[in-house]
């Protein structure tokens, strides 16, 4: 029972903060010291799904680039988990500090940096650009938290499937991923919303080219339309939230993948 | 012909006293079971790992079929190695577990199930195909391990040390399974353990493997008869070990000029009797033996006696110990064919 109700007051905790979005997404101005707008309307929701407006566009862009990151992340986060998770190897401290640095060293700061190496590849202004850029702060996740799955991964069980006539690449889809697959949801989550979420980096290397949620988010934002602001930031939350729902049971605390990262 | 042989099979580890195994020659008969026993730490099991491909032998070669295998990759080597802890599958039922290797080479659905259900017939678990492997007792598991190895017909079964995790009573029923599927499935079979009752009663051959290098390779009974060395007979419980010299059919030594059985090679050497050997009463090669210390065994009393400052152990039954204790003296007959002569130590 008191377990139902922390639930409930957590959730409330959550959501309380959008509930201001919510009410300026249907307001036609809302002024001090107004409980409620005066004046309802979905002109905002209208807007943000006409053609002209291009959010319903971007959705889908941030989406496939979020996608895409998760991708490349995982392909190259899984392999590199499993080396630091299970083997012992000289300079493996100063390669998991490395891995962190993107974490530690400022974001913004990478990307200066990053910025000039990319225009001289013709990698400025890009989608794959900005895919490639959101690898800097989504790949250590990955890494951390597969590394945190492999150090207490068992591999006598793929030595075992080997030996049963099972190919590396069998082992590794029928033994090794459902081992491992409560720690790559939880891996590719974080990188999937990580990388939603990224302003400052699609930015600078998108070159305003790249026009993901967040930025149009932030341009309506500033442009002083809080009601269509409201329906834009609501529209950014919704993957994630599908995303955290249809990977609930993955998420329990009773997570060993969840458990790692804390600790990582 | 051999179904599986090794040649000098060599591995060496990193680091000071890494030598694991050491030039290893052995070959199984095609059908045979053979027993590589020794003690744990000996190398057994880095030898089953190097035929099943799990790891790189340093030097020598694996011979499966009278082929080399050491430049396949283990799924392709015909080898299958039951591990000690069962390793299921534990997000796969039995009977999932069980068709795997057939799965993996692609065989077709229906004859999977045929297979997997017949294999687990053989095994004694018809009913439990739907189960999970940790709905299962150990000694269920084990026999799910054994059946998911024996569906695949692998042309050599590799077994390390199946019975080790299991209660007695269980380990004896999983001892007749084994050596009866082996014998009616006439697979090869290359058996590890350190239990040298389970090597002799299950094996057809035994291999004694002790600091990486084989000591003999025998039949099982040899290991009591005609061991090789020392270490031979000291691995097989044996204590009783005499130093002299045989000169023209006769050992000299301790316990006097004792007559020797045919074949022994003049020579200095280790005169050695099992305790079991050593008889009451006159006759040839009797000694008197004053006792020292007695001991009730199930089958019989064991008893520990000097022999011209020399000490024996003899294992008598329980009416011809009646009587004897510690401080009295008995006169004690070496039978010639029960001596044996190993070569001098160090």
């Amino acid at each position: 029972m008191r377990r139902t109700l922390a639930g409930w007051v957590l959730i409330l905790w959550l959501l309380l903060p959008l509930l201001p979005l919510a009410i300026w997404s249907f307001a036609r101005g809302w002024r001090f010291p107004d409980v409620l707008p005066q004046v309802w309307t979905t002109d905002a929701w209208a807007i943000a799904f006409s053609q002209r407006a291009g959010v319903i566009e971007s959705l889908g862009l941030t989406a496939l680039i979020a996608a895409a990151v998760t991708l490349a992340a995982l392909i190259i986060g899984v392999p590199a988990g499993r080396v630091l998770g299970l083997h012992e190897f000289r300079g493996k401290r100063a390669v998991q500090v490395l891995i962190l640095a993107p974490i530690i060293v400022p974001g913004l700061a990478v990307a200066m940096g990053l910025h000039g190496v990319f225009s001289r590849l013709g990698l400025t202004n890009t989608l794959a650009g900005v895919m490639l850029v959101h690898l800097v702060p989504t790949l250590p996740y990955v890494i951390l938290v597969m590394a945190g799955i492999f150090a207490n991964h068992e591999t006598a069980h793929e030595e075992q499937a080997r030996s049963l006539g099972a190919t590396g690449a069998q082992v590794f889809r029928h033994v090794t991923l459902p081992a491992i697959l409560p720690g790559v949801m939880v891996a590719g989550l974080f990188c999937f919303l990580v990388s939603f979420s990224q302003y400052a980096l699609t930015l600078l290397i998108g070159g305003g080219r790249v026009i993901t949620l967040p930025l149009l988010l932030f341009s309506s934002a500033s442009a002083g339309r809080n009601d269509l602001t409201g329906a834009i930031a609501l529209l950014t939350i919704l993957p994630g939230l599908v995303i955290l729902l249809l990977t609930a049971r993955h998420l329990t605390g009773r997570n060993r993948a969840i458990t790692m990262a804390g600790q990582a | 012909m051999t179904a599986l042989s090794l040649h000098d099979l060599t591995r060496q580890f990193a680091g000071a006293g890494g030598l694991a195994v050491d030039r290893l020659t052995l070959s199984v008969a095609p059908g045979s079971l053979t027993a590589l026993l020794g003690p744990s730490g000996c190398g057994k099991t880095t030898v089953m790992r190097m035929i099943a491909g799990l790891d790189t032998p340093t030097a020598g070669d694996v011979q499966i079929g009278g082929r080399s295998v050491l430049g396949l990759p283990p799924e392709r080597r015909g080898a299958v190695m039951v591990f000690q802890n069962h390793l299921l599958f534990p997000f796969q039922t039995v009977a999932e577990n069980v068709g795997f290797g057939l799965r993996m080479r692609h065989v077709p659905k229906p004859e999977i199930a045929r297979r997997v259900a017949k294999m687990l017939a053989l095994v004694q678990l018809p009913d439990v195909g739907a189960r999970r492997p940790a709905d299962l007792s150990g000694g269920q598991q084990q026999r799910v391990a054994l059946a998911r190895a024996l569906v695949v017909a692998p042309q050599v079964l590799l077994l390390d040390e199946p019975l080790s995790q299991l209660d007695a009573h269980l380990r004896h029923d999983m001892r007749d399974l084994i050596r009866s599927l082996q014998q009616q499935l006439a697979i090869t079979t290359l058996f590890v353990t350190h239990d040298q009752d389970e090597a002799v009663m299950l094996a057809d051959r035994v291999a004694l493997m002790l600091d990486g290098r084989l000591r003999q390779h025998d039949a099982p009974a040899a290991f009591y008869d005609r061991p090789a060395d020392a270490a031979v007979v000291r691995f097989f419980g044996g204590q009783n070990l005499v130093p002299g010299r045989a000169v023209a059919g006769r050992f000299d030594c301790a316990l006097g000029q004792l007559a020797l059985p045919e074949g022994v090679a003049d020579g200095p050497g280790l005169l050695t009797i099992r305790p079991e050997s050593l008889r009451p009463g006159p006759g040839e090669n009797a000694v008197t033996a004053l006792v020292t210390a007695r001991s009730y065994l199930g089958a019989g009393v064991r008893l520990t006696l000097q022999v011209q400052g020399t000490q024996l152990q003899a294992m008598l039954r329980h009416d011809e110990a009646a009587g004897l204790g510690v401080g009295d003296s008995l006169l004690l007959r070496l039978p010639r064919q029960a001596l044996w002569v190993v070569p001098p130590e160090g």
